[in-house]
């Protein structure tokens, strides 16, 4: 047992068998009455509802459609984010004018402007895609401007004794140094809009994942929300562990 | 090209900062006049794009109002006690995992997977616990600000020097006085940043919420100028709501610096 309770994996383990605890006293917290089953349905009964939120509710589908939503934001957003970045990083002026405006964007409630978005895009996938490129925008260029302004002066003065041309320069030494903390603005920028997508969508009533949450909570159908929302945290986190692990690839090797 | 391993700094020098100047009043009027030419083009459908004086009436006008700061209370009422109850639960979180490796290994995972999770999501559980009133834009505001306060209270115990720890146990110190003279005060920044993000994310989760079931705040009003297509409205809320959030962000961030600096 104490050689057990030693292992690295003892505290997951333990993390594991509390979080099935509590799920286990909820269970019977509801079955004796303490809990309003009206309220929090019984976790039994959200465990057999998947099956059927999935086949019925066309969990696929709308799976695909708030992962295409995240596709072409994240294709914005890289586009202009690095776009701008560079930009930003050329013109040394042109940065120190707009960096702090970028950095107050960041910490503004852009997801606030989605009704403005309504009108001008229609209630649509196009209202959906550009709240999560406004949500992402920010963290990506400013990440691709430190990402550029961090390169080591060792690397610029090798390219330079090359005589790389500043196009050169940049694809050769610029670029592939910054590419770790560019990937890191992406990331965030990726994460800022998935939250955006399925919030937006969630409350426009149209789209994938998020729709359905609102659709299954009009009609009042407790486990099937709860399942949902089960469902958009699974893919939360799935996302998540996987940029990480594309983040952890490109890190440089010490 | 030239410059570029030298970026990361501003020149002090009276010339740059001219320039600097001048580049963003430039940039803004730039801007500006693009608008202009944009809302008198008629390109776009009428009133989606007002004339910046009509924007400008509207933003006098919602200022005058008594009724929008009605709203405003109510919403900084709500997003206040959000960030009170999810603050509170975060620090103790926070110090309870950044105290106990054990206790980290075995939870901290959960809280670093589950924070970037949308929150909103959780809006029908909400409204179903604690009804279509304040108290679920209360709950909204407490589980959005308390996952980055709880994950940077985790940290910053961590960073804390390990000879204040033990300078506080060679006193004897118990378990409150350790958190209320060594942890706290050996926090503040993370504490502080914490708070920051925590306020931000608390105001756009009610907010939100309040745009999607509400009769009152600020959100109400926002959603409330979409039905009724008072565009100018709109913007002018959109504006005074950015200008309120970005200044409370910044005047966080100040008091940190301010107490940093008072602490050294």
């Amino acid at each position: 047992m104490a050689a057990l309770t030693k292992t690295r994996a003892f505290p997951a383990f333990v993390g594991i068998f509390a979080l099935v605890a509590a799920i286990t006293l909820i269970e019977l917290l509801i079955r004796v009455g303490v809990i309003n089953r009206f309220i929090v349905p019984l976790p039994s009964q959200i465990a057999m509802s998947f099956e059927r939120v999935i086949v019925e509710e066309g969990i696929p589908e709308r799976f695909w459609l708030t992962l295409r939503e995240a596709f072409w934001a994240t294709v914005l957003l890289t586009v202009f984010g690095v776009g701008i970045g560079v930009l930003l990083h050329r013109i040394r002026t042109l940065r120190l004018a707009t960096e702090t405006w970028v950095a107050a964007m960041a910490s503004a409630p852009t997801v606030l402007m989605y009704p403005l978005f309504l009108v001008i895009f229609g209630r649509s996938a196009n209202t959906i895609i550009m709240m999560g490129f406004v949500a992402g925008l920010a963290p990506v260029i400013l990440k691709t401007v430190e990402g550029l302004a961090g390169t080591r002066r060792v690397l610029i003065d090798v390219g330079r004794s090359f005589k790389l041309t500043p196009w050169q320069l940049y694809w050769k030494i610029l670029f592939p140094a910054a590419l770790p903390s560019i990937f890191v603005g992406i990331k965030l920028g990726m994460i800022f809009a998935l939250i955006n997508i399925v919030g937006v969508e969630f409350l426009i009533n149209f789209g994938g994942l998020g729709q359905l949450i609102n659709e299954l909570a009009e009609r009042y159908d407790l486990a099937g929300t709860y399942a949902a929302i089960c469902f958009v945290i699974l893919v939360s986190v799935l996302f998540f562990m996987f940029t990480e692990r594309v983040e952890q690839w490109l890190r440089p090797v010490n | 090209m030239a410059e570029t391993g030298q970026l990361t700094h501003a020149p002090v020098g009276l010339p740059t900062l001219s320039r600097v100047t001048l580049l963003r009043i430039a940039i803004i009027v730039a801007i500006l006049t693009i608008w202009e030419a944009t809302a008198a083009s008629g390109l776009l459908f009428r009133d989606v794009v007002p004339s910046l004086l009509v924007i400008g009436r509207a933003v006098a006008n919602l200022l005058v109002e008594n009724d929008f700061y009605w709203h405003l209370g109510v919403t900084a009422g709500e997003v206040g006690t959000g960030l009170a109850i999810g603050g509170l639960a975060g620090l103790v979180v926070g110090i309870a995992l950044g105290a106990n490796r054990f206790l980290s290994q075995a939870f901290e995972s959960y809280l670093y997977y589950l924070g970037p999770t949308p929150k909103i999501i959780f809006f029908p559980v909400m409204i179903m616990w604690f009804g279509v009133g304040p108290g679920s834009k209360v709950a909204m505001g407490t589980i959005s600000c308390f996952f980055p306060i709880a994950l940077s209270v985790a940290a910053g115990m961590r960073q804390i020097d390990e000879v204040l720890i033990r300078v506080g146990r060679s006193f004897r110190a118990n378990t409150w006085q350790m958190v209320t003279k060594i942890y706290l005060p050996a926090m503040r920044a993370p504490i502080v940043n914490g708070v920051r993000l925590g306020l931000g994310v608390a105001i756009i989760g009610t907010l939100l919420a309040e745009t999607k079931l509400s009769n009152r705040g600020v959100g109400f009003l926002i959603i409330n100028s979409y039905s009724t297509f008072n565009m100018p409205r709109m913007y002018s809320l959109l504006i005074v709501v950015f200008v309120l959030a970005i200044g409370a962000n910044v005047l966080v961030s100040r008091w940190g610096n301010l107490e940093a600096v008072k602490g050294r």
